[in-house]
């Protein structure tokens, strides 16, 4: 554990003169210091422009690119490498299958269906979406234990439905939601399937053949990789199909000003320079993520996750919000009636950072009808040392409003 | 005189060694907030910028500007508490002089988060665009 925690340097930083005990992992979680290195050396060592050039250095940096699309291939267990495509992050994913697959499948009268535990990325694309193609947007109901209403399934999908997006995790409460039985069941009815794995491809092992999802979306900065790089999964028959979703260099194929023909996958949808320095790092996260072991980090979180709820309700007061069956990554909690910001602002002074308010899932706070919540979420580097100072903190917020 | 007002609270922060101390500060003066009354607390008296609700409602009698106000959370009450007894009582025009150099004196921005730091500035412009409708109006 000593030597995982090390190699996280940020980990060492004080906050308010205290450690910094870092519990806000689903927003974003830390990066090892070899995924740091990675990028560093390819911008002291690589950099170039891929897919262009015939010189030695655009060469290696294709060659690096390239290799990350296969891993990436691999660590979700695609079938093919270009089902793989490189995005800003889950939002962008998730708002080019928004745009390019309902230009091409969704017409009026047509209807999306999504969940009601949705972040806003899964939600306001679609909103956007069926508004520009006169669609509807249908919510599948949850229960007051923050699970999904799989019940409603029947009624709720018909022929009309053209896609149905659901998250894979719930960032605002953890809920694991039983995605494959909910893919099933719109496959039943020929309706593709979009999972939102931004919360769950650093907790959990994702195999998209054997979800047989028809779209994968995940970030690579909550699975200890950089920020602004992502992966849209999209099974061939689909992306081949949908149209481009940006246009310019590198998706094309040939250009007059008459007529331009595009790219084959995975090109088509990557227009313009891309984030090589950051894929590469993902690669290097994705490798972090093999060696430390995809078992090893959920049952870490697994532990935590269990020892911070008993420890929070030893406290008394404390109401858990969502307490679903299945859970991974999230405690999301009240103090009492203390607002979660009053909360927040005092826990920070313990130099522990968690995450207050309604975690971009505002229908959520809507349905227990509160403000928000102080949500502490896990990476495999935590410890219950940290979950200490968490609920000295509590106390704290307890001693000062209630 | 707001200036005599602000160097008060100066003096009162200074005896503060502790945030902790602040922060009880701040919640003890929320409850000296004059209330808004309940019909008060719509959208238009919501203040944009704070990441919990807060309501800010001002009258105008015989030249000067009354300040009612609310949060749902404790501490932000208190900081509405603090700048109306900074502001209230006071004219248009020695609002929209004020010298706001006492909030960094205060060292109240950087013991609050951004959010709420924001909201404390929306808050101040919030008071300010009061003062500046009422001079307008007079």
């Amino acid at each position: 554990m000593h030597s995982l925690r090390s190699q996280f340097p940020i980990l060492k930083t004080s906050v308010h003169n205290k450690p910094l005990v870092y519990l806000d992992n689903a927003a974003t979680n830390q990066k090892p210091l070899r995924v740091i290195n990675a990028i560093s050396n390819y911008y002291i060592q690589q950099n170039s422009n891929i897919h262009r050039g015939v010189h030695a250095l655009s060469q290696q940096a294709t060659e690096s690119y390239e290799h990350v699309r296969e891993q990436v291939k691999t660590f979700i267990n695609a079938k093919h490498s270009h089902e793989i495509i490189f995005t800003r992050g889950t939002t962008e994913a998730i708002n080019l299958v928004a745009y390019s697959f309902c230009k091409k499948y969704v017409s009026s009268g047509d209807e999306i269906l999504i969940s009601a535990l949705e972040h806003h990325s899964n939600i306001v694309p679609w909103q956007m979406a069926c508004e520009e193609r006169g669609a509807t947007l249908k919510v599948l109901p949850m229960n007051l234990n923050g699970e999904l209403m799989t019940e409603a399934l029947p009624q709720l999908l018909s022929n009309k439905v053209k896609l149905v997006a659901i998250a894979h995790i719930s960032n605002a409460l953890g809920t694991v939601n039983p995605i494959k039985k909910m893919i099933d069941a719109a496959h039943h009815l020929g309706i593709p399937v979009l999972i939102d794995g931004a919360q769950a491809v650093a907790h959990t092992k994702v195999d998209v053949q054997a979800l047989d999802c028809d779209f994968y979306c995940f970030s690579g900065h909550k699975m200890y990789g950089p920020m602004g790089i992502g992966v849209l999964y999209g099974k061939e028959q689909w992306l081949e199909t949908m149209p481009p979703y940006q246009g310019g260099g590198e998706m094309i194929d040939e250009v007059t000003f008459k007529k331009t023909t595009y790219n084959v996958l995975p090109f088509k949808f990557e227009a313009g320079t891309p984030n090589v320095g950051d894929v590469i790092g993902l690669g290097e996260a994705l490798r972090f993520i093999s060696d430390t072991g995809i078992s090893t980090i959920a049952e870490t979180e697994e532990a935590l996750i269990r020892y911070c709820e008993e420890q929070l309700l030893a406290e008394g007061g404390i109401t858990l919000v969502g307490t679903p069956e299945k859970k991974s990554g999230v405690v999301s909690f009240l103090i009492d009636n203390v607002h979660p910001y009053d909360a927040g602002t005092i826990i920070d002074r313990f130099g522990v950072a968690v995450r207050t308010g309604h975690h971009c899932a505002q229908p959520v706070m809507d349905f227990f009808g509160i403000p928000g919540t102080i949500r502490a979420s896990f990476a495999v580097y935590n410890t219950k040392a940290e979950i200490d100072v968490l609920i000295k903190a509590v106390q704290q917020v307890k001693t000062m409003f209630c | 005189m707001i200036k005599e007002k602000t160097d008060q609270l100066v003096n009162e922060f200074s005896l503060f060694d502790e945030w902790m101390d602040k922060y009880t500060y701040l919640i003890e003066l929320g409850k000296t907030v004059p209330p808004i009354d309940e019909d008060k607390k719509k959208e238009e008296n919501l203040i944009k910028g704070c990441q919990s609700r807060v309501w800010l409602d001002a009258t105008l009698a015989e030249g000067k500007i009354h300040f009612t106000a609310d949060s749902d959370a404790i501490i932000t009450k208190g900081i509405a508490a603090l700048l109306i007894r900074v502001f209230n009582h006071e004219t248009p025009e020695a609002i929209l002089e004020a010298d706001l150099s006492f909030l960094d004196t205060l060292g109240l921005k950087e013991h609050l988060s951004p959010t709420r730091s924001n909201g404390l500035l929306s808050m101040v412009k919030q008071i300010k665009f009061y003062a500046m409708a009422f001079q307008a109006k007079s």
